[in-house]
């Protein structure tokens, strides 16, 4: 497995001074980091012979954001109080969670290739207390907004800076707690509360437009109170500067749809639904990483 | 021969006395909890309350009024009840979410088991108008099935309270412990017959009275009818001990064996379903240790049925729930066992 060339964490100090230690501001080093991200999944699921790959594959843009670039921080400190809060609610993606947080340095990568085995940290779905990091359990989908929301509703009472941030992915969103916790959210105007939806468009059974439409989707939650922004999920800059856009949105919680595709760049991968559920096989896996070293090679020579 | 009336009443649970008042003071427990709750606040600022549209109902208005900002009206949403105190709990509060029980743990049972328990954060769920005193109401809004589905949950804790006094008690225990915890009260007034000074540790078993012929394990709202019940029996030579077995979970196993081995018969009484109740919690100690001699474990309560709509004391005479209807049930496994 590659190994990161440096710490990652970011931290707010004390006093509210902010002081970035690490950050990663660097759109080609980022791109690289997701490469990594990609190529750490897909041993992973490999290894496990069992597993999510389309959407934690599709997702690895987002997390490269989220823990080398936009949350506060400390992989060496887990605990840290006024750290950011993130939670993944669709569970069943927690490859990409695993292989970002090991990559940021919560623990060592080689633990990653133990995903779903037994006496493992890293469940088949993520459980808080196992395995550092992990903010919260999950897998039965629809939970994870309102953990958020009640983070956020702390927070806010008690006038900290951490804020807080989720990934749903889109079909959680048939689940009716989602829309409980999107209103409860509108009501006390949580600003301090970010979710990334991936808006994939599959789901086990198909296309969620097929099996129960989500559109509109913006259009819903602009309803319930939430400031809205679209992004391209793969694209690691707008999702920055879309997490960005809503530290500044004061007054309402913040959705960014970010529009992703299952199983990005792994091309046999994408768009298919097949691929929700399943893990590559030993040809599928080599093939993937073939590909994957190859668009590294492209990342190191493209000029930004 | 001289059978244990009145004086077998044991002495250091401090009961109140006289115990059976033709006019007791009868308050509902949920009364307690809210009391507690306020205690609680006072006490310790990262206690927080959330309720789902019952406020006044389950008593969480007397906390809501004194801390509003430790108060989150969630609105009739009890899932997102049950996940936003999972939240609010994992940022090193203790939070107590009240609600009627058939909607929590009724409604919220799968974020009770994965935000609550499987995160292992600090959720205290109070399921209020439990049992048949729900009364009027009619059986949607019956919780009779509550224990059996929060006892079988890891990093849970069952308690059943006995009155509004045992209510308080076990609210403000609850607040100490790491876990989740569910505590179920009901909505009609009850006698409070235990004092400030009964004892009460959770996991520990009262022993409210001895007897050697039977012994009347029960909770809730079913505690003091029991009383009563082996009050009665006692007239016709039946000695019953009667234990309030307020935590269902953990499960006093010591006195249950002690008992068991004791009398040799255990009739249990709960205003819940039988079937994965108190009395099937019972009746897992005992079927799971030694005896010299055999015994014997009835349980009664609530027999795999809806109930009905009707004035709540009136319903537990129909369903047997009422002293005169546990005596009967008691007399005839008591005679059985004879045979």
């Amino acid at each position: 497995m590659r190994s990161m060339p440096e710490s990652c964490s970011v931290q707010r100090m004390n006093g509210g001074a902010m002081v970035d230690r690490f950050r990663i501001n660097n759109l080609k080093k980022l791109k690289m980091i997701a490469n990594t991200i990609r190529q750490d999944v897909v041993r992973m699921l490999f290894e496990a012979k069992s597993g999510h790959s389309a959407g934690s594959i599709g997702l690895a843009d987002i997390f490269t954001a989220l823990y080398f670039n936009v949350l506060y921080h400390d992989p060496k400190n887990p605990q840290w109080p006024d750290r950011d809060r993130f939670l993944l609610s669709n569970g069943h993606v927690c490859p990409v969670l695993y292989a970002a947080l090991a990559n940021a340095g919560y623990f060592p990568k080689e633990e990653l290739l133990t995903l779903r085995k037994l006496g493992t940290r890293l469940q088949g779905h993520p459980h808080r207390g196992t395995l550092p990091g992990v903010e919260t359990s999950s897998g039965p989908l629809g939970q994870g907004l309102s953990q958020a929301v009640g983070m956020a509703i702390v927070a806010k009472a008690e006038k900290k800076k951490w804020r807080v941030y989720a990934v749903l992915s889109d079909g959680e969103h048939q689940e009716g707690q989602i829309w409980e916790a999107a209103m409860l959210a509108g009501k006390y105007h949580l600003g301090n509360l970010t979710t990334i939806i991936d808006r994939n468009n599959i789901q086990i059974d198909g296309y969620t437009e097929e099996i129960c439409p989500l559109e509109p989707f913006a259009e819903k939650y602009r309803s319930f109170g939430w400031h809205v922004i679209d992004v391209d999920g793969h694209n690691v800059k707008k999702i920055i500067d879309a997490c960005e856009e809503s530290k500044a949105i004061y007054e309402k919680p913040t959705v960014i749809i970010a529009h992703t595709i299952p199983g990005k760049a792994i091309s046999f991968m994408e768009f298919l639904t097949e691929w929700h559920g399943k893990s590559p096989k030993k040809e599928e896996l080599d093939l993937a990483l073939s590909e994957l070293e190859k668009q590294r090679d492209s990342i190191e020579s493209d000029d930004f | 021969m001289v059978y244990g009336g009145i004086m077998a009443i044991k002495k250091d649970m401090n009961l109140a006395d006289p115990l059976f008042d033709p006019a007791p003071k009868a308050v509902p427990s949920r009364d307690g909890f809210g009391k507690a709750l306020v205690e609680l606040g006072e006490k310790d600022p990262n206690v927080w309350v959330l309720t789902a549209d019952v406020s006044e109902s389950t008593r969480t208005h007397w906390f809501a009024e004194k801390f509003p900002k430790r108060f989150v009206q969630i609105g009739v949403a009890e899932q997102n009840l049950a996940g936003v105190a999972a939240g609010i709990a994992a940022c090193g509060k203790t939070v107590f979410v009240s609600a009627y029980a058939v909607f929590s743990p009724g409604r919220n049972w799968d974020q009770m088991r994965v935000s609550v328990c499987y995160n292992d954060v600090p959720v205290k769920f109070h399921g209020s108008h439990t049992g048949l005193t729900v009364g009027p109401d009619g059986a949607s809004h019956q919780a009779l099935e509550d224990i059996a589905i929060t006892r079988v949950l890891p990093n849970m804790v069952v308690v059943a309270p006995a009155d509004a006094e045992e209510a308080r008690k076990a609210t403000i225990a609850v607040a100490k412990l790491p876990g989740g915890a569910y505590i179920r009260t009901c909505r009609e007034k009850m006698p409070v017959f235990t004092t400030e000074n009964t004892p009460f540790e959770i996991g520990k078993a009262n022993v409210y009275r001895d007897g050697k012929d039977v012994t009347i394990i029960a909770c809730g709202e079913c505690v003091y009818e029991s009383l009563k019940a082996a009050e009665e029996l006692a007239k016709e030579g039946i000695d019953a001990a009667v234990i309030d077995l307020h935590t269902i979970k953990p499960i006093d196993e010591k006195t249950i064996i002690e008992y068991a081995n004791k009398t040799k018969l255990i009739v249990t009484v709960e205003g819940h379903q039988v079937n994965g109740g108190m009395g099937s919690a019972v009746a897992e100690v005992v079927s799971e240790s030694q005896f010299p001699d055999p015994v014997q474990v009835i349980r009664h309560g609530i027999h795999d049925q809806f109930c009905e709509s009707g004035e709540s004391f009136d319903l537990l005479k129909k369903y047997g729930l009422d002293s005169e209807g546990i005596a009967k049930v008691v007399k005839k496994a008591v005679e059985e066992k004879k045979r």
